[in-house]
């Protein structure tokens, strides 16, 4: 393994930040201010891209920043991991702005340069977050990310949002500060360095009730992950608009949730530690109980965003329950599960989004008879939710395929029948949706036959993921050899 | 040798003297005289500080007389880095503050340039000089200009909280001159050095530890440290914001800075934590001052007054770092000053922006600022993330450098305050910012790009300009702070 030092990660983050400027000063040109959006979201997707050859040829680049302690300088590392991730996000981003353009357009929703521009910012902070080599860095990459999606989630300014974005800075700002600052000063503390390391950065600093407090704080404080009793803030940060749903709450936010707790487990304890103390089984009930809760209580939501918040939880829930399983197959299938899950869920928040453009109609009781209307957007919806489910031919199968044989690697009969109960759940809370929305005599239906589209700008983006959802059940790669790789870097092979 | 050392009082106060002049004269000089004498400190502050950098302390014996009897400037990295912060805060507050000067004192302006000239040299006074006595004359110096300032611009109420500063800042001065008083008895010395020298050898004397612990009460009240803060709070929100703007980021982090002094140079660390047995229970004290700063902040309805309580609160964090008894913790204090006075600051500036086009700062006055003032508001937004300590903000570094020392000293108690009063002051700052964001509510969706909007009414370009660039600083200062830490922290620690 070489590590070749290059500005690239750096030059990926900041691309969108430095267009901030640019999107402010062309607030008057709409259309000037889109492109630029379309111009720095693709040369950040090239620079990913370009570094994805070096990653796979088993390499990592790095770059550091700012000294500032040692073992603890803002400095990026891309490894199999952080590509992984990063390139979900930033090749999602450029759907996302294009669907952006005809939600907001189509609503004419106000403040829209600040829409764009806090968008540009919180993508950034995702993918500093992902290029993070070490705890600091990521933890200020999150808080970042925080704080940039706040104005984003309470967009539409209303005591409603205001409301929500209260819970949404609570839970999330009051667990990052509140447990990962100490936990981290911790870390540092107890050993000198807050690196992530292929076998853990702990030697024998630690007790089995200082590890395990130590890690429930880590897990819990990262609550974008969404682990229960740290989740609420998922469904209360639904009344934001739907773009903002789909790309931050389906895949940025919640996977750099989900990606940190990944980080700490694999990086900072080392997977052969929580195995000597057994502290997997711990955070794998947690996310088991998650997952279960969840999916029960997704079947009770008639909002439609809200349900597939409830849907996400649990789903991010399955890469928390992966990376706990600490075998090769699990972890492989819980890391997979961010690329898969994040191309099956945007689709489903695209479709509820453009439903609402379409009718105005958000909640599910109201939806009977959709699929007439809207037939491009409830078949993506379809393709969508088979990958949720996890049934070929769709990407999701793939995870929990190795999800499930990571759970008999380690003889956990349990797991293996919570990740099947909750693909029953999944499919009991999606089904019916389409069901309804195609199978209704023309009596019950609430819409006319004839076919009435959201804005191209809003279906081409949903096609689009639904169809690369289909892809990724063929062609897996890049995304299962960057799975593979990282688990080989992780148990240290 | 260069005369810097002097330069950097002298032209301070004799501006002061010429704007005195001048106010009597012809008003419309007393700026730009203020404007010069502020300019040429801060280049004597640069210059010091390379110096120092370059070529270790330095020591400047005024008017050539020979310490112990002459006064002695001694200015080391520490003094050298605080001394660049003072005068260059009061240098951009002056260009900042031309139009707040002109809004608030109307007709007396050349007192206010006066007093405030008067004030800084106080401050630079006592950061540079190494002698007790002359201590004591620079910080009654720099409390008599407080107490003028703080009863020039708000008539109703301005007087009775000068009156109370007044009474609670003598008591603090009596009890440091009393402290002072009972080391030259002991030492018969008031040279800093001289009379570390003498005091090393008689560690166990009843005398110096009531010495030690007057002049700590002293400096502890003049500091506002919790339950010494009451003055704090009305003087600091009545003062005219010009002068808040310098006072509430300087005087007492440069307090602070006596603190520390005194602590390293003049008793010694290893008297105070090896035979002393004090720090424990000043580490508690400052563990409750954290909290109940941030409770008091809480409770308040004006930001102004919400962030002089904030003040009560940093405070806390300095003496608490100071007295854990390691280097992590002292280090983490040192750079506290630092941070802390440019955090302030810049909510101050941004404070000032607001008073200027809204007069009153209650937080109901705040309503759609975010629209009204947005380049106010993201100098705001950036130095209220690092009072809660957002990284890459310098808030957050020091933090981490004090809650590191509580860990190693094990203050469990002292980290969790800090920790805690990051949270209190996530949610102090939100609930402003909601009513900014939020208030007038808007009904139902907001539709429309237009829709909604309020028009912009910005301060003036320059008060924009220092606001932005302090704002900007904060986050440089907490990249770099690795830097200062080695360069500036851990070589005067030794």
């Amino acid at each position: 393994m070489e590590t070749i030092t290059s500005i690239k990660p750096l030059l990926a983050v900041l691309v969108s930040l430095l267009v901030i400027p640019i999107l402010v000063s062309s607030s008057a040109k709409p259309n000037v201010r889109e492109s630029w959006t379309f111009i720095a979201g693709t040369i950040k997707l090239l620079l990913v891209l370009s570094m994805l050859p070096i990653v796979l040829k088993g390499d990592q680049i790095v770059l550091t920043l700012f000294k500032l302690a040692p073992g603890a300088d803002i400095a990026f590392r891309v490894d199999a991991l952080g590509m992984l991730f990063a390139l979900v996000a930033s090749s999602l981003y450029i759907i996302t702005s294009m669907y952006s353009i005809g939600y907001m357009r189509g609503l004419n929703e106000h403040g829209q340069t600040r829409f764009v521009s806090f968008f540009a910012l919180a993508i950034s902070a995702t993918i500093g977050a992902a290029f993070s080599a070490n705890l600091i860095t990521l933890y200020l990459f999150y808080e970042i990310l925080s704080l940039a999606t706040y104005p984003l989630v309470t967009h539409h300014q209303d005591e409603k949002s205001r409301i929500s974005g209260r819970r949404y800075l609570t839970f999330i700002l009051g667990t990052s500060i509140g447990l990962v600052l100490p936990a981290m000063i911790y870390c540092y503390h107890a050993t000198g360095t807050l690196e992530f390391a292929a076998g853990g950065i702990f030697t024998d600093q630690l007790s089995k009730p200082a590890a395990t407090v130590l890690l429930l704080m880590f897990v819990l404080g990262f609550a974008k992950a969404g682990i229960m009793p740290v989740h609420s803030w998922l469904p209360a940060a639904m009344v934001a608009p739907t773009p903002v749903s789909a790309l931050l709450h389906a895949v940025a936010v919640v996977k750099v949730g989900a990606f940190s707790i990944v980080r700490v487990i694999s990086g900072i304890f080392g997977v052969e530690f929580l195995t000597s103390f057994n502290l997997g089984s711990v955070v794998a009930l947690l996310a088991s109980i998650t997952i279960i809760v969840s999916s029960c209580i997704a079947l009770t939501q008639d909002e439609f965003k809200r349900r597939l918040a409830y849907s996400t939880i649990g789903q991010l829930s399955y890469i928390i329950l992966g990376l706990a399983l600490l075998s090769p197959k699990g972890m492989t299938g819980g890391m997979l599960h961010i690329a898969m899950h994040a191309f099956g869920k945007i689709t489903l928040f695209f479709c509820a989004g453009a439903i609402f453009v379409a009718t105005g109609k958000k909640y599910l009781s109201q939806m009977v008879g959709i699929g007439k209307r809207m037939p491009f957007t409830m078949g993506a919806f379809f393709v969508g939710s088979l990958s949720i489910i996890g049934l070929p031919p769709t990407g999701g199968f793939i995870s929990k395929w190795y999800l499930v044989l990571g759970t008999l690697e380690g003889d956990q009969l349990i797991l293996l029948f919570v990740l099947l109960s909750s693909s029953l759940l999944n499919a009991a809370y999606f089904m019916p949706i389409f069901y309804r929305a195609f199978f209704c005599s023309q009596e019950e239906s609430m819409f006319e036959d004839k076919i009435k589209e959201a804005p191209m700008m809003c279906v081409v983006p949903l096609v689009i993921t639904a169809a690369i959802s289909f892809v990724l059940f063929i062609v897996p790669q890049p995304f299962l050899d960057l799975a593979q790789l990282a688990v080989k870097g992780f148990i240290g092979g | 040798m260069d005369n810097y050392p002097a330069l950097i009082v002298v032209a301070p106060l004799l501006a002061a003297l010429f704007s005195g002049i001048f106010s009597w004269v012809e008003e419309r000089f007393t700026y730009p005289t203020a404007l010069i004498g502020m300019g040429l400190s801060t280049f004597s502050a640069y210059k010091i500080l390379m110096r120092v950098l370059d070529s270790g302390t330095i020591q400047y014996k005024m008017a050539g007389w020979l310490p112990p009897m002459g006064i002695e400037y001694r200015i080391d990295l520490l003094n050298a880095m605080v001394l660049m912060l003072i005068s260059s805060i009061a240098f951009i507050n002056l260009i900042a503050s031309y139009r707040n000067v002109e809004q608030e004192t109307n007709d007396r302006k050349g007192s206010f340039y006066t007093i405030y000239l008067l004030f800084v040299t106080g401050l630079i006074g006592v950061t540079a000089t190494g002698d007790l006595f002359n201590l004591y004359v620079l910080i009654e110096i720099t409390s008599l200009t407080s107490y003028a300032m703080v009863a020039l611009a708000d008539k109703d109420r301005g007087p009775l909280a000068s009156l109370n500063y007044i009474f609670i800042g003598v008591i603090g001065a009596s009890f440091y001159l009393l402290g002072v008083g009972y080391l030259y008895l002991k030492t018969g010395s008031l040279n800093m050095v001289d009379v570390a020298g003498i005091l090393s050898g008689i560690e166990g004397s009843s005398t110096v530890l009531v010495a030690f612990i007057l002049c700590m009460i002293g400096i502890w009240i003049k500091m506002a440290l919790f339950p010494m803060h009451v003055w704090l709070p009305n003087a600091y929100s009545y003062a005219p914001v010009a002068f808040a703007r310098v006072v509430a980021p300087l005087m007492t982090k440069v307090m602070v800075y006596v603190m520390i002094r005194l602590m390293v140079t003049v008793f010694g660390l290893e008297y105070i934590f090896n035979t002393l047995n004090l720090a424990d229970a000043v580490v508690w004290l400052a563990t409750i001052a954290i909290i109940a700063g941030g409770i008091m902040a809480l409770s308040q309805k004006n930001l102004k007054k919400m962030l002089t309580y904030i003040i009560v609160c940093e405070i806390g964090y300095m003496v608490g770092g100071a007295w854990m008894g390691n280097q992590l913790g002292m280090s983490g204090a040192i750079l506290h000053i630092l941070n802390d006075a440019l955090m302030t600051f810049a909510l101050f500036l941004a404070v000032g922006n607001m008073v200027y086009k809204l007069k009153k700062v209650d937080f109901i006055h705040l309503q759609g600022l975010f629209g009204k003032m947005p380049w106010t508001m993201a100098a705001f937004v950036l130095a209220a993330f690092s009072i809660v300590g957002v990284p890459p903000t310098c808030g957050f570094f020091s933090k981490w450098y004090l809650v590191l020392g509580a860990f190693e000293a094990g203050a469990y108690h002292f980290a969790a305050a800090l920790i805690i009063s990051s949270l209190i002051c996530a949610i102090l700052f939100f609930k402003v910012f909601e009513i900014c964001f939020f208030e007038p509510m808007s009904e139902g969706h907001g539709h429309g790009d237009g829709h909604g909007e309020v028009a912009i009414a910005e301060a003036p370009v320059s008060m924009l300009i220092a606001s932005g660039l302090i704002s900007i600083s904060l986050i440089a200062t907490g990249l770099f702070s690795g830097t200062i830490m080695n360069k500036l922290i851990l070589p005067f620690l030794g």
